[in-house]
C-alpha cells in the first residue's frame, strides 16, 4: 500500500501539486441569542497549491482565520465547523475518513506553542507517539538520532514539556514532524518570540525538510520569516487569500507586487517605509458585497464594491483585484 | 527627570539569578529600545521597573524618589498580549476607564470606534484590543511607558499604525518609553538608544 503510493507521487512531483486546496469556505454555527443560530464566516473563497520541495507562507494577521486553514486540513475542526470547497491531497480529494488515516504519518502539524504537548507526558514519548510494541526499539533510536541533529541533549528525552525552554520546545515540536517522515508539513505560526539566532535555526529546520522533498506550509504574520525561506507568498486576508507572490518580487517600493494590500503591508515594515494605511481588517460579522479590501483601497473604483473580483495570473503570481492587468 | 534601575538583582531561586546587578535608565522624552535573547530577563526586568514584581535587590527610583506604591503608578506596562491584560468579563468601555477616563481625543487618534466600546474583549481582534490597552495607559500622570513585545502578534501594518500613534502621543506627553523587542530593525526605526541585555546580564 505504502509503496504504491509512493510512486504515485513521485511521478506526480514535478508537475503536479502535493496539496490543492480550491475555494475553500469555512463558517461556524453560533448561537446568538437564545436558541436563534447564526453563521459566521471565517474563510471564504480560499486557495492555495503546495508542491514538494518547496516552501508556501500563508501571511496575515493575528487572528484572521490563519490556523483554521491548517485545521481544515487536517480535520481537526470543532463539531459546529460548516466546511465548503474542495480539498486535494496527491491526486484525490482529502475526504476526513482519508485525513484522519494520513495525519501523523503523511501530515504534519508543527502547532504553535508549549500548550499542544501533553504536559504529564516525557517529551521523548510525545515525539514517538503510538507505535506497535516491536517497533517502539526502533522509534526510539530515530528518535535518538534525530534530537542529536537538532542539538538536543540526551537528558531532555526524559524531560516534561514544562522544563524545555523556548527554543528547546520549537526543537521538540519539529521533531515530532520530522520522525513521521510526512510528505506534507504544516507549521502554524513557528516565530513569534524568538530571538533572532533561534528565529533562524527554526527556519532553517523547514528548509530541510522542503529540500528532503516534503511540501512545507508556513503559517505565519511575520512576513521578515517569511521572506527568508519560501518560494512563494500567499497573503491572506480577512479569510481569503489576496495574492500569491513570488519571493523575488518583494523588494524596492514593492512595485512588482500586485495586490495593493501586499504593497501597503510591504511598505509597513520598519525597515521600508514604516507607512501605515488607514482603516481596520473588517470583522467577521461585517459582510461586504464586493472586494474585501474595499474600505481600506486607495485604488477602489465602483466595480469594486460589486461582487469578489476572481483570480488572474499576472507575472507569474495571481491575484484577486480589478485594477491590475 | 528619569526613571532608572539600580543594580537591580533577580532569581525565582536563590542560586539561580536571572538578572544580576542591572543598572538602566530612560529619560523623559526619550525612546530606549532594550534587546536581549530568549530567556536573559528582558521581561522580568520590564516587570520589576513597573512594579509588578517586588522582591528584588536593587532600587527603582524616579527623579531620585522611590515609585510609590499606592494611588497611580507613573510606570505604565504593555504586555505582548492584550487578550491576557483585559478582564473577559467587563465590557470594552469598563476596561478602558478602570484606572481614569481616557480622554476622546486619544480615542480618536488610536481609531478607536464608538462601537467598539460596547463589545466584549472576545470581540475584538489582538491590534484592537493593543489599541484599548495602549490607551488607557497613556494618562496624563504616567510619565513612563514600557512596551514589552507590544506589537510582535500583529502586522506590518498595523504595527506601523500603532507605533506610529504611540510616537505622537508620548512626544505630546513628554513621556520616556522603554521599547522591549527582537525585531533589530523596529528598534533602530523607533529608538533614540538601544542597550543590549546580555547572559551575564550588563546592560551595555
Amino acid at each position: 500500500m505504502r509503496s504504491k503510493a509512493k510512486i504515485c507521487t513521485e511521478e506526480n512531483k514535478k508537475t503536479e501539486a502535493l496539496l490543492k486546496v480550491k475555494d475553500l469556505s469555512l463558517s461556524f454555527i453560533q448561537y446568538a441569542s437564545g436558541l436563534r443560530q447564526t453563521e459566521l464566516k471565517v474563510i471564504s473563497d480560499l486557495s492555495i497549491e503546495a508542491y514538494s520541495g518547496k516552501i508556501l507562507a500563508v501571511v496575515g494577521s493575528s487572528g484572521s482565520g490563519k490556523s483554521l486553514l491548517a485545521h481544515a486540513i487536517l480535520g481537526i475542526l470543532p463539531s459546529n465547523a460548516i466546511l465548503n470547497g474542495r480539498i486535494e491531497y496527491d491526486g484525490k480529494e482529502l475526504t476526513q475518513e482519508k485525513k484522519e488515516e494520513i495525519r501523523g504519518k503523511e501530515i504534519a502539524l508543527v502547532p504553535q506553542s508549549t500548550t499542544y504537548l501533553d504536559p504529564l507526558m516525557r517529551v521523548s514519548n510525545q515525539v514517538i507517539g503510538c507505535v506497535e510494541k516491536e517497533n517502539e526499539g526502533l522509534m526510539k533510536k530515530v528518535q535518538r538520532e534525530i534530537f542529536q541533529k537538532y542539538d538536543l541533549k540526551p537528558n531532555v528525552e526524559r524531560m516534561f514539556p514544562h522544563e524545555l525552554s523556548g527554543g528547546m520546545t520549537r526543537r521538540v515540536l519539529v521533531s515530532t514532524a520530522v520522525i513521521s517522515s510526512a510528505k506534507l508539513v504544516i507549521a502554524d505560526e513557528p516565530t513569534p518570540g524568538l530571538d533572532e539566532k533561534t528565529l533562524n535555526e527554526t527556519l532553517n529546520y523547514f528548509k530541510d525538510m522542503a529540500n528532503k522533498g516534503c511540501a512545507v506550509i508556513i503559517i505565519t504574520h511575520d512576513i521578515e520569516a517569511a521572506l527568508k525561506i519560501s518560494d512563494k507568498i500567499a497573503v491572506f486576508y480577512a479569510g481569503t487569500v489576496l495574492e500569491v507572490a513570488n519571493v523575488e518580487d518583494f523588494k524596492n517600493n514593492g512595485e512588482n507586487l500586485r495586490h495593493p494590500y501586499t504593497r501597503a503591508l510591504w511598505n509597513a515594515l520598519p525597515q521600508n517605509k514604516f507607512q501605515a494605511i488607514k482603516g481596520h481588517q473588517p470583522m467577521q460579522d461585517e459582510v461586504t458585497d464586493g472586494c474585501i479590501f474595499y474600505e481600506r483601497c486607495s485604488k477602489k473604483n465602483v466595480l469594486c464594491s460589486k461582487g469578489i473580483p476572481q483570480f488572474k495570473d499576472v507575472n507569474g503570481g495571481v491575484v484577486r483585484c480589478n485594477n491590475v492587468s | 527627570m528619569c526613571l532608572k534601575g539600580e543594580n537591580i538583582s533577580f532569581g525565582y531561586k536563590r542560586n539561580n539569578l536571572i538578572l544580576n546587578n542591572v543598572n538602566i535608565s530612560v529619560d523623559r522624552g526619550e525612546v530606549l529600545g532594550l534587546i536581549g535573547d530568549s530567556g536573559s530577563g528582558k521581561s522580568t526586568l520590564c516587570k520589576i521597573l513597573a512594579g509588578y514584581e517586588n522582591n528584588h535587590k536593587g532600587n527603582v527610583i524616579i527623579d531620585g524618589k522611590k515609585v510609590p506604591s499606592k494611588g497611580y503608578n507613573p510606570v505604565q506596562l504593555v504586555f505582548q498580549h492584550p487578550e491576557k491584560a483585559v478582564n473577559p468579563k467587563w465590557k470594552m468601555k469598563d476596561i478602558l476607564n478602570e484606572g481614569h477616563i481616557v480622554p476622546q481625543d486619544i480615542l480618536d487618534s488610536f481609531g478607536i470606534k464608538k462601537s467598539w466600546l460596547n463589545r466584549w474583549p472576545n470581540e475584538l481582534s489582538g491590534g484592537e484590543l493593543q489599541r484599548f490597552a495602549l490607551a488607557r495607559s497613556l494618562s496624563p500622570e504616567t510619565k513612563f511607558l514600557i512596551a514589552d513585545e507590544i506589537t510582535t502578534m500583529v502586522d506590518a501594518i498595523t504595527q506601523a499604525q500603532i507605533w506610529n500613534i504611540v510616537l505622537d502621543i508620548v512626544k505630546e506627553l513628554n513621556i520616556g518609553v522603554l521599547v522591549v523587542s527582537h525585531e533589530k530593525n523596529l528598534i533602530n526605526k523607533l529608538c533614540d538608544n538601544v542597550v543590549y541585555l546580555d547572559a551575564i546580564n550588563s546592560v551595555n
